[in-house]
């Protein structure tokens, strides 16, 4: 029988010494705040990770073109091509029935420049030949105008559509629909017929593919880079000169359903090694297989933090179980008395334990509270980090500066289950130790 | 028991009680038998080691004897459980001890109310009555204090009271006023008289003379034994009148110390 007066007497007992009480909390404290901490934190990072996996599409096999070591070493060297090509991309698209559609990409780092602003000097960024789907399926969002049309892709036009950050740089006090943007290398000019919404970089997976700003793009039709600048590139770099011949830096295939996506990527895996097996000038990534693994990954990273914070829970425990020990031997005497007066050895139990579970739910529910605090102690100490040691946090990991901690709704429960369990585990053999002791010897204790 | 006589707060039969230790055995009780009527007020003595803690423990519920039975209103405690025994010790003893043994957490009324608080029995009822037993040992307005802020003759009386919430066969008493001085012991023991004669039974422990002058009876312990049983010839007792002085002035006395 949980009587409210053996909470009550509980309650006084544990006051009766306030700071042991308090340190005695403490411990049980810490320890479910750093369950919530973790599991939030740990939480935050595998989202964000899988926020960016997914940005790559968990329907899509990206193939990029790599551009094979330089092997001749001489000055005399056979330039041959490398990389994925159109007709490889037409094949895929026309044998495999899982295939929604295949995009195109060819990249070329480029310098930008606007001649309508003296002001602007050029800016280094990346050209990107592509096709109308490339917005829809790398999840572009328009700003203003509209992105590159099927019609301006078929009929090779001069046209351009440029990233946020681009257009803010170029066109600090203008439109830029409309303009006409240079490209000194290639001596061309695009009409800008859209600019782009912000967008978050992806994150870089491996070796093989890396990670993708976004923010300084210009995209043209695809069919009008190949007409204006041919497959071969060449750059003047120091004072020598390379060459690269490749169709395509990447394809993206998407597939009809993400579940079919293992099986088509064995498929296009086979299409493009037909020949040779042992290409290397490709690279095949499957974001739905990473996406598998960060959630494997997640899985272990969350054991691994709740058995940190199952560690530092026992410590507290522990700590509980040792002030219970002094304490029963400290009210011996009181053990004594109430045994005289009637109470059986349960009561004796009872009342010990209520006093190590009022001791860990207390620090449970302090320690959730705080535990909630989590995202806002994340922005405090970030923002304070950003303020005071500038340097210091640009050399975070990108994760670190943007995942948020996300609480887990089920760790609250969780953690003070675990605190009651705590206090009872760890109370119950002081407590019966209490309870077993002999009256008359109790009585007599100094 | 027969309806016609003296009903028995308590019977003791042959009683014996032995420490078996390592290198021997205590033989504390040799055989003790004696009977209690209610309304009885005894004082046990004799020489230290002779047995009477052992013997209070036993009377007490508290132990249990190695052979002997020990009758409490026709149950023998001889061959109870612990928690029968718990049960009897919360339900009809009343235990006032030398050192008072209050508990430090808890106020007085709360303090009155532990072994209803153990037999289940806490209510608006049994504060009620805690209160009046307060009242009538002289602290019906110190109810919220602690033990620490009465004094010994204070902390006593609430143990008192405490031994009598319960409405117990009997109040054991240890050596009850052993901590006090005399005009405290006075107090006291004009209490026990008070209570005795309004029929309750008293079984106190002490060794001092002009203590026991105050009981009924003298049963006296030897080496585990009885010496002597038998009734107080010239009993010392407070007439009606000195009781109400003495009551008075240990209510004087509280409020002067405030
Ligand atoms: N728990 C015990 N273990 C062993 N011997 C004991 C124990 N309690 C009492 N005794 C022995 O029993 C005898 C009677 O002791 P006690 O009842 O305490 O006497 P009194 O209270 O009259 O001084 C003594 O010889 C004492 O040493
Ligand atoms: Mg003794």
């Amino acid at each position: 029988m949980l009587h409210f007066r053996t909470v009550k007497l509980g309650t006084k007992s544990l006051l009766l010494h306030p700071m042991r009480s308090l340190l005695t909390v403490l411990g049980i404290f810490i320890g479910v705040a750093s369950v919530i901490w973790l599991l939030a934190i740990g939480e935050g990072i595998s989202k964000e990770a899988q926020r960016q996996i997914e940005d790559l599409g968990a329907e899509n096999i990206i193939i990029r073109s790599i551009q094979p070591p330089d092997e001749s070493g001489g000055n005399f060297r056979q330039i041959t091509a490398f990389g994925v090509t159109r007709n490889e991309s037409k094949l895929i698209n026309d044998t495999i029935s899982t295939v929604k559609r295949v995009l195109p990409i060819r990249e070329l780092k480029q310098k930008f420049a606007y001649t309508g602003n003296p002001n602007v000097k050029p800016i280094d960024g990346r050209l990107v030949g592509c096709t109308s789907d490339y917005a829809e399926v790398t999840r572009l969002e328009i700003d203003r105008g509209h992105f590159l049309t099927t019609r301006e892709v078929e009929l090779n036009r001069p046209v351009c559509v440029i990233a946020a950050r681009l257009a803010d740089k170029l066109f600090p006090s203008e439109d830029p629909l409309n303009k006409q943007i240079y490209l000194p290398e290639k001596k061309e000019l695009f009409k800008i017929v859209g600019v782009l919404k912000h967008r978050n970089a992806t994150a870089a997976i491996g070796g093989s593919l890396a990670a993708q700003d976004f923010s300084l793009d210009i995209y043209i039709p695809v069919t009008t880079m190949r007409a204006r600048m041919t497959d071969q590139e060449s750059k003047r770099s120091g004072g020598s000169f390379s060459t690269k011949l490749f169709e395509l830096s990447q394809i993206t295939v998407q597939v009809k359903s993400a579940d079919d996506v293992p099986r088509t990527a064995e498929l296009v895996e086979a299409t493009l090694r037909q020949n040779d097996p042992n290409r290397q000038d490709i690279s095949v990534v499957v974001p739905y297989e990473l996406l598998e693994q960060a959630k494997t990954t997640r899985l272990m990273f969350m054991m691994f933090m709740g058995l940190i914070a199952a560690i530092s829970l026992i410590v507290g425990g522990i700590g509980i179980m040792n002030i219970m020990l002094a304490t029963v031997t400290e009210r011996t005497r009181e053990i004594g008395i109430r045994r005289a007066l009637g109470g059986k050895q349960r009561d004796i139990v009872l009342q010990f334990l209520v006093e190590t579970i009022t001791l860990s739910i207390v620090g449970g529910i302090t320690g959730i509270l705080m535990g909630l605090l989590c995202p806002v102690a994340v922005d405090v100490s970030r923002w304070g980090l950003e303020y005071f040691a500038p340097q210091l946090y640009a050399s975070l990991p990108e994760v670190a500066r943007v995942m948020r901690p996300t609480i887990v709704p089920i760790s609250i429960p969780v953690a003070f289950g675990i605190s009651v369990v705590v206090g009872v585990f760890f109370g119950l053999y002081p407590a019966v130790r209490a309870a077993q002791l002999d009256p008359i010897e109790a009585l007599r204790h100094e | 028991m027969s309806e016609t006589s003296t009903r028995m707060a308590a019977v003791i039969r042959d009683l014996q009680k032995h420490y078996v230790l390592k290198s021997e055995t205590v033989r504390a009780l040799r055989g003790v038998s004696f009977e209690v009527p209610e309304g009885d007020y005894v004082a046990i003595m004799g020489p230290s080691g002779s047995g009477k803690s052992t013997l209070l423990n036993l009377l007490g519920c508290l132990d249990q004897p190695t052979h002997g039975s020990f009758l409490l209103g026709g149950d023998d405690v001889a061959r109870m459980t612990d928690d029968e025994l718990s049960t009897i010790r919360a339900s009809r003893i009343g235990f006032v001890f030398q050192s008072y043994n209050l508990i430090a957490q808890l106020s007085v009324v709360e303090n009155i109310e532990v072994p209803l608080y153990y037999m289940g029995n806490l209510n608006a009822e049994s504060r009620k009555r805690s209160i009046e037993l307060a009242k009538m040992v002289g602290l019906g307005e110190r109810l919220d204090h602690r033990p620490t802020q009465l004094s010994g003759g204070q902390q006593q009386r609430v143990a008192i009271a405490r031994s009598l919430v319960n409405d117990p066969y009997f109040i054991l008493a240890d050596e009850a006023t052993g901590n006090l001085d005399s005009v405290t012991t006075e107090e006291i023991l004009a209490l026990f008289q008070r209570l005795n004669d309004e029929g309750k039974t008293i079984i106190m422990v002490t060794h001092e003379d002009e203590v026991a002058e105050h009981a009924k009876r003298v049963i006296r312990l030897r080496d585990g034994e009885i010496q002597f049983d038998k009734p107080v010839e010239g009993r010392k007792v407070f007439t009606a009148k000195q009781i109400q002085e003495i009551a008075h002035n240990a209510d004087v006395a509280s409020h002067g110390a405030d």
